[in-house]
């Protein structure tokens, strides 16, 4: 048997070679989608605002001290990161996993199913990071004053996109056909958004579902997103970024596993 | 095949390719290998030229060396005037041999081709042999899985003919044949029933035949007695070849 510096150099666990090639792929079909998916990273906060902000906040003048289209727009970074995370988590691993088998091709290179997965994740929760701080942007046209906390939003947006990524890339792994998707859409991803605190307080909710909110990863994300944009509430937004983290990890974990048993039989 | 690249894990046993452990260093045998596999897996997203180039990056070829093995794969696919077609603009023909550049874009030392020529018209087929022909003779070791005898019996130095999972038979074609089907087949056509006396006949004087559809194949004729050839009357004589080995050994019935 050779030993690993006979003939190649040994290899480590992760190697910079699968993130450059995942990425410059994905940034190849970024400059080719890049208007499109600009401008519905546009539209989608300006529709919230209008709707929920100009409609509701006729009725709702201020929520926790800030007037309804401010904690609108800053709650919306939330949703609009878990759309850009979640969905491409599900539909891209699956399709190139299933129709594409591109997943295939690339682990009968020097790739391995750890570095996969954390190449793709990782390009997800970047432009998660920053097409989710487009709300905020947005909300700046109607009357958000910026402030050098909200520079740490994309990054807030980065983590979260980072477990919500793994999320739909081990959904992707579980589900037996495409159509599958839809239930999880339903039964868990809108819940979720609903139920984070972006459109209305989770402290006027009963007792159980304020209690449910805590488990809810984008709650966690919308309190820190609202604190960099409002002020620090330093031992509570520690833990929200911690649960954010821990999150990331575990579903980090389960994707990793879900797709080393479809990907190496 | 894909036991080879660690995509599948065996039940029992152990692997070793290029001198790695496939369970323990599987990525540095990968890095030294080149697979083509059966089912065509590019990049649909991706041009001709992108293609080559994310495996030349994953495949760890130098960034200074990269444009010329990417340009080396377009030379070998002859796909240098289709660079940046979308793959799905290509032909099945075109598909495959960009998935053998692919392959090969890091000039590997062992190349695995699942079953190449598989779907492909005769004169995509031979531009294939002669690519793997080419490897051949530059010294890349090539593992090849097919079910087109002929293929094996042209470009092969070393055969093994497989039957439910186990190599039955293994050496150069032309021990192969000599071995079991001897030089020469003579085959005989006629109506079923006919084709039915020749076999049993042949087989009484301890000859060895193969069906052939609409003639049967008796083999080792050049060693046949005299009053046997004539009771078998007028037959075609060709040369055996490996496929008559192949059926001899697997059985003229797939189960």
């Amino acid at each position: 048997m050779r030993s690993a510096s006979h003939g190649a150099r040994g290899f480590r666990r992760y190697e910079w070679a699968t993130f450059e090639g995942v990425w410059n792929r994905e940034l190849t079909l970024f400059k080719r989608y890049w208007l499109s998916t600009t401008s519905s990273s546009v539209v989608q906060p300006v529709i919230y605002l209008l709707a929920f902000g100009l409609g509701i906040g006729t009725l709702v003048a201020q929520v926790d001290g800030i007037s309804y289209v401010e904690f609108v727009g800053t709650g919306s970074v939330a949703t609009a990161v878990l759309f850009a995370s979640a969905f491409p988590g599900m539909f891209n691993t699956y399709v190139r996993r299933v129709f594409q088998r591109t997943y295939d091709a690339l682990l009968a290179a020097p790739v391995s199913v750890d570095e996969l997965a954390l190449a793709e994740g990782s390009w997800i929760a970047a432009k998660a990071g920053f097409y989710g701080s487009f709300p905020l942007v947005v909300t700046f046209f109607f009357g958000l004053t910026p402030t050098w906390g909200m520079l740490l939003v994309p990054f807030i947006g980065f983590v979260t996109g980072l477990g919500f990524a793994f999320f739909g890339m081990w959904v992707s792994a579980i589900i037996k056909t495409i159509d599958e998707t839809t239930y999880v859409t339903s039964i868990v991803l809108t819940p979720l958004f609903l139920v984070a605190g972006t459109f209305f307080p989770i402290s006027n909710l009963p007792a159980g579902l304020q209690f449910a909110a805590q488990f809810n990863p984008l709650y966690h994300c919308v309190e820190l997103v609202r604190a960099a944009c409002f002020g620090w509430d330093w031992p509570a937004d520690l833990y929200n970024f911690a649960f954010l983290v821990v999150f990331a990890l575990l579903m980090w974990w389960g994707a990793v596993r879900q797709l080393r048993r479809r990907l190496v039989d | 095949m894909r036991m080879l690249t660690g995509q599948t894990k065996p039940s029992s046993g152990a692997i070793e390719v290029l001198g790695y452990d496939i369970l323990t260093s599987s990525k540095q045998a990968r890095a030294q290998m080149g697979v083509v596999p059966q089912i065509d897996n590019l990049d649909t997203e991706l041009t001709v030229e992108q293609n080559l180039m994310m495996f030349a990056v994953l495949y760890r070829v130098p960034r200074r060396e990269r444009q010329s093995a990417v340009e080396r794969g377009l030379a070998i696919a002859q796909l240098r005037d289709r660079r940046d077609s979308k793959v799905t603009e290509l032909s099945g023909g075109m598909k495959r041999r960009l998935l053998i550049a692919r392959g090969l874009v890091h000039t590997p030392e062992l190349v695995l081709l699942d079953e190449p020529t598989v779907g492909l018209d005769p004169q995509v087929r031979q531009e294939l042999w002669s690519l793997i022909d080419a490897l051949r003779s530059q010294g890349t070791t090539v593992l090849m899985s097919t079910h087109y005898i002929e293929e094996a019996e042209r470009l092969a130095d070393d055969v093994a003919v497989m039957s439910h999972g186990a190599v039955v038979a293994r050496g150069t074609p032309q021990r192969l044949r000599e071995l079991h089907v001897g030089d020469r087949a003579t085959e005989y056509y006629g109506p079923p029933d006919r084709l039915a006396d020749i076999e049993r006949a042949a087989q009484s004087a301890g000859l060895a035949t193969r069906r052939t559809g609409p003639s049967i194949a008796v083999l080792r004729s050049e060693g046949a007695p005299r009053d046997l050839l004539s009771e078998l009357g007028d037959g075609v004589h060709r040369p055996a070849t490996l496929e008559d080995v192949f059926v001899l050994l697997t059985g003229e019935v797939l189960e």
